[in-house]
């Protein structure tokens, strides 16, 4: 295998190199001098988005347990600049005495849980995918008790890496059926029997990969650990990895499972609905704006699956364009709550009360994210979700577009609670203002021209759709 | 000829440096910078006639830049471009002169007002709406500019908005020409489903398929296409304040000064006209109804507001019907035109709106003079100012002859040709416009004589005259109002782009001078000196005097029928059904979803054992269900 073949893997060996090199900055580094691992990893992240962007081969290694093309390489460049932005958001943050000393352990953890990321996104076999998706997994565990000393953390860890490891007992039985039923692990050769235990072994497989995503009935998980875990820690969970596990979703529905693709239309259709509904109804209630974003990242992923269901060119190129905007809205709102976190400690939707009166400027990008969020023109969400419709029309499913569009509408409401309360109430004591730091400046502009650009430059989609048509 | 993109996109960048850096920019660098601005795009767009009418025999439909803006479907694509044709350069020239001479103007008249930068952003932001506008390759973009061009009109009306007369008239001119543009939208949308296009260069060919079918079919006996042409129609009457839809105009004159000059009396208000011009050869081919039904607003709205002239005392509402009546006359003159030979109704409509825009700007901008001097609008608080403002009054006397038709002055020329278009079509007409002109004389010297002649007049501080920076642009306007006329006007503006011969009416020509004379005799009778004559007229027609000075009351017809009639009959019960039926049912949906997300937090327990079995479950319900559905 030669050097140039190799390059094929890319974004993998980037991320390990920038992994050794992070170990090495933080073990030769001298102790007074360690503040700087925060600007190094920053400028890591940097580069290592940018070099996903150079051009490469692409193509199969080590026999078809790695296999990468455009469309693959795109996904991970999305993934990689929503890394970038977290660790923006972090730099701040970890430059409090309480974690000054242990800053490298994040940075190491998240470029570790983006690795696997990559080889999940790759992957060519279901070994492969299944390394992969751990590798994502137990890193992120790790962070979400980072902050040991508060109870609510150690409790996101916990809970966290216990439920992940019962669906992936559940995701590995449904790999093991298959290959009972088939004989046959590698994606490219893989073919599905008309077996009906490939019914049940798809559906347990299915729901090990959903629970990554939120989908209900498998999502409960979700608004503990996001509430617990560290503001950035629960970004890279909303964005990351949910981001991922769509991607690599919509690749195995889309090719290995296509044969049975009745089948998981309806898996979908019904969790779709289940997933829209319930996560609108738990995000009326909370106060806490963590748990809030939490519940209404489970209602997006209903969303996102509306376009899974198309199974068309179409409905990919709708999914992964939705995407790409919600990691720029999300990514905004969670900016905006850490920032507040940081400079007030405070958290729940009555503090942001009158926030507009002291800090005009997050006023704005948090209502962006948040209209872009609940779709409401001209912002990229809105596209988003109008494609994302178009999808469902095209099917016939006006049933479930309906569902979809009073979805919309409750979400409308609590979205533009937080927008009312920052804008609208009166508070007699609001959050003081304050200044953010330079690199969450730059994180959050860089999030606003996404969520604006995204929806007003039409070659990002088309670009998209060419990838997604090739694929 | 692709600099011409520059004439539109130099008031833009001078609108978004301004309304960006708002409060950052000094007041004197932001004034000249959105006046270099235009004057720079005014030399542009000079340039561009001149290349456009001398370098060229043939005047073609010429673009020279075009972009697709939206594409929707293959057949449904919107551009954005530059069109350029006899009408659109002359446009061009028009706006940017007049642009330029009011930006200039305003540095002195707006000195020291605080919301100075604000100001020039709003008027950069006209002008290039209003190029925009008449460039424009389709109809699509024709309207968006057209109402941006609606929105910078309402700012500036606004522009005081500590006062509320300024913001309740913003208000009024926003929402009559909106509902005007209702039609407008309408109309566009009705033929462009017909023709399949929004492109000029389809919809303005009389020969295109499309209009056939449109004649064919007809609505309430009226055909399709007429109907289409008509509610375009609608949009440019609100526009360019023809009655019934004029109210707007006379309150506009809260804005500031310049701006009545440049928007309410030169290019915006000409914005209808412009566009019945537009679209003339289907007018003329294709919907004789639609042009007569022009004809005959315009000659209304031509005598209506000249009558209401004669009774106001506000200087600036004077200007403001007879703006309205100017208007009335270019929309006559388009309405009575033939096409290609028979055009001189559209050449002399068109030469009307470009000798009016200087003859016009100009009285505004002598008006503003006077009020920058004595702070007031009433001509009564008036008189005797020629010994106070000689430059002002002389400038303002040019733009008094230009306008009542005297010759060589610009009006003379341009009007003259009006009235022989209309003899051409009917008697009636020609009656009407050689009437108003008397009238138009009449009033105008009465608001001449009364302001710069009559009593003495005490004022608070003595009247002092206008700065230089003022002076400039009005010395400069009163040139082009006194020699605009000498232009051969046919050779370039025809309904054809084909040259027209026009060949001055002697007898329609002595008339009107003899008829305007007299309207001047006899306000020179009435006001030259203070005399008890006019009252004594107005006693005796007291019933009439009162309706002419009470504008017909059409305000308050206006009032009645949207306060008592549409708010009592059509509003209430709509309100009631919509609170009684359509918010019930909401606040239903909503209490209910509310209570749902209250039942259903149980299942968020945080017991972990808890997660694990609802997952499980799910996961057995799916496989079951899924199982008994496929096997």
């Amino acid at each position: 295998m030669s050097l140039n073949e190799l390059m094929i893997m890319r974004h993998e060996l980037v991320l390990v190199a920038a992994v050794l090199a992070l170990l090495i900055i933080e073990i030769g580094m001298p102790e007074e001098r360690k503040q700087k691992i925060n600007v190094f990893a920053a400028i890591i992240a940097a580069t290592v988005t940018i070099i996903g962007f150079l051009p490469a081969d692409t193509g199969m290694l080590f026999g078809g347990m790695y296999s990468t093309d455009p469309l693959r390489m795109l996904m991970k460049n999305i993934l990689n600049i929503g890394v970038f932005l977290i660790i923006l958001q972090s730099v701040n943050w970890l430059r409090q005495d309480l974690y000054k000393d242990r800053s490298s352990e994040f940075y190491l953890l998240t470029f570790s849980s983006l690795i696997g990321v990559s080889y999940m996104i790759s992957a060519g076999h279901f070994l492969m995918f299944y390394l992969g998706l751990e590798l994502t997994t137990i890193p992120i565990a790790a962070l979400a008790s980072y902050e040991q000393f508060k109870s609510k953390s150690a409790e996101a860890g916990i809970k966290l890496i216990l439920s992940s490891a019962f669906s992936s007992a559940i995701l590995l039985f449904g790999i093991s059926i298959l290959y009972a039923a088939n004989g046959d692990l590698y994606f490219e050769s893989f073919q599905l029997s008309d077996s009906l235990i490939n019914v049940l072994g798809f559906i347990f497989f299915f729901s090990g990969l959903a629970f990554k995503i939120s989908v209900v009935p498998f999502h409960l998980w979700t608004a503990d650990v996001y509430e617990g875990s560290p503001t950035n820690v629960t970004s890279y969970l909303s964005v990351i990895s949910k981001g991922s596990s769509v991607f690599i979703l919509t690749i195995v529905l889309f090719t290995l499972f296509r044969v049975i693709q009745p089948l998981w239309e309806d898996v979908l259709y019904a969790t779709a609905i289940l997933t829209m509904t319930i996560g609108n109804l738990f995000a009326i209630r909370q106060q806490n704006l963590k748990r809030f974003l939490a519940f209404s990242s489970i209602a997006q992923a209903g969303f996102i699956m509306l376009g899974i269901i198309n199974g068309t060119s179409l409905g990919m190129t709708t999914v992964i364009y939705f995407v790409v905007i919600y990691v720029f809205s999300n990514l905004a709102a969670f900016g905006v709550l850490q920032t507040v976190g940081h400079a007030s400690g405070k958290l729940t939707m009555d503090d942001y009360n009158g926030l507009y009166k002291t800090n005009p400027q997050l006023s704005l990008v948090m209502m962006l994210a948040l209209f872009s969020l609940a779709g409401i023109p001209p912002l990229a969400g809105f596209f988003g979700k109008f494609f994302l419709f178009t999808a469902v029309a095209e099917k016939g499913y006006y049933t479930l577009l309906l569902i979809a569009v009073v979805n919309t509408v409750i979400s409308l409401y609590y979205y533009l609670l937080v927008v009312k309360a920052m804008f609208i109430n009166a508070n007699e004591n609001p959050i003081a203002s304050f200044k953010s730091d330079y690199s969450m400046r730059i994180s959050l502009v860089i999030c606003v021209a996404g969520i604006l650009i995204t929806g007003f430059y039409s070659p990002v989609f088309e670009y998209i759709k060419y990838l997604c048509e090739t694929f | 000829m692709s600099y011409v993109v520059l004439i539109i996109a130099l008031p833009f960048a001078a609108f978004l440096i301004n309304g960006l850096l708002n409060r950052k920019l000094p007041h004197r660098l932001a004034g000249w910078l959105a006046t270099g601005a235009i004057g720079v795009a005014t030399a542009l767009a000079w340039f561009t006639a001149f290349t456009y009418f001398f370098q060229s025999t043939s005047f073609e439909k010429i673009i020279p830049f075009q972009v697709t803006w939206l594409r929707f479907t293959e057949t449904l694509q919107i551009d954005m471009g530059i069109l350029l044709d006899p009408i659109s350069v002359m446009m061009l020239v028009v706006i940017t002169t007049v642009s330029f001479m009011v930006f200039l103007y305003s540095l002195g008249y707006m000195h020291g007002e605080k919301g100075f930068v604000r100001y020039y952003a709003f008027l950069s932001l006209f002008s290039f709406s209003m190029l925009g506008l008449v460039v424009a390759t389709n109809l699509f973009q024709l309207y968006m500019f057209w109402e941006l061009v609606g929105v910078s009109s309402y700012l500036l009306i606004g522009y005081y908005y500590d006062k509320p007369e300024a913001v309740a008239a913003a208000k009024k001119a926003f929402i009559i020409t909106r509902f005007a543009d209702f039609g407008f939208l309408v109309g566009i949308l009705l033929l462009s489903y017909y023709t399949d296009t929004f492109d000029f260069a389809a919809i303005t060919n009389p020969n295109h398929s499309a209009f056939t079918t449109m004649t064919g079919s007809s609505f309430l006996g009226i055909s399709v296409l007429t109907w289409a042409l008509m509610l375009i129609f609608m949009g440019g009457a609100g526009k360019s304040a023809m009655f019934p839809l004029h109210i707007w105009l006379p309150d506009a004159m809260e804005g500031p000064t310049p701006v009545s000059a440049l928007i309410h009396a030169a290019t915006m208000v000409v914005a209808g006209v412009f566009l019945v011009a537009r679209m003339f050869p289907v007018f003329s081919f294709h919907a004789p109804e639609a042009l007569d039904a022009v004809a005959f607003i315009g000659a209304f709205t031509l005598l209506f507001a000249a009558i209401i002239a004669c009774t106001q005392t506000d200087i600036k509402r004077i200007l403001a019907f007879s703006t309205m009546s100017q208007i009335g006359y270019m929309m006559l003159a388009l309405g009575v035109s033939g096409y290609g030979e028979h055009g001189l109704g559209f050449t002399a409509s068109m030469f009307h709106l470009f000798t009016h825009a200087f003859f016009k700007a100009l009285l505004f901008l002598g008006a503003g003079s006077i009020i920058h001097a004595i702070h007031s609008n009433d001509i009564r608080e008036m008189g005797n100012l020629r010994r106070h403002q000689p430059v002002t009054h002389i400038v303002f006397l040019i733009a008094c002859l230009a306008i009542a038709g005297i010759p060589p002055f610009a009006g003379f020329f341009s009007k003259d040709e009006i009235l022989a278009a209309t003899l051409n079509s009917s008697l009636v007409y020609f009656a009407i416009a050689a009437f108003t002109a008397g009238l138009t004389a009449f009033y105008m010297f009465r608001l001449y004589f009364l302001v710069f002649w009559n009593r003495e007049t005490v004022y608070e501080h003595k009247p002092h005259e206008s700065s230089f920076i003022m002076l400039v642009p009005m010395i400069v306007s009163a040139v082009g109002s006194a020699v605009a006329g000498f232009i051969p006007f046919g050779k370039f503006v025809s309904s054809d782009s084909q040259p027209l011969h026009i060949e001055m009416n002697q007898t329609v020509a002595n008339l009107s001078i003899v008829v305007a004379a007299t309207g001047i005799l006899i306000a020179w009778a009435f006001y030259k000196n203070e005399s008890p004559l006019p009252e004594k007229i107005a006693s005796t027609l007291k019933g009439l005097y009162r309706i002419a000075q009470k504008k017909f009351y059409i305000d308050e017809l206006y009032l009645f029928i949207t306060k008592k009639i549409i708010f009592n009959l059509i509003s209430k019960p709509i309100a009631w059904f919509d609170r009684q039926v359509i918010d019930a049912f909401m606040d239903f949906t909503a209490t209910a979803t509310n209570k749902v997300s209250a039942e259903i937090k149980g299942l968020q327990s945080g017991q972990l054992q808890h997660y694990a079995y609802i997952f499980l479950s799910g996961v057995v319900l799916i496989v079951l269900i899924m199982i008994f559905n496929y096997a």
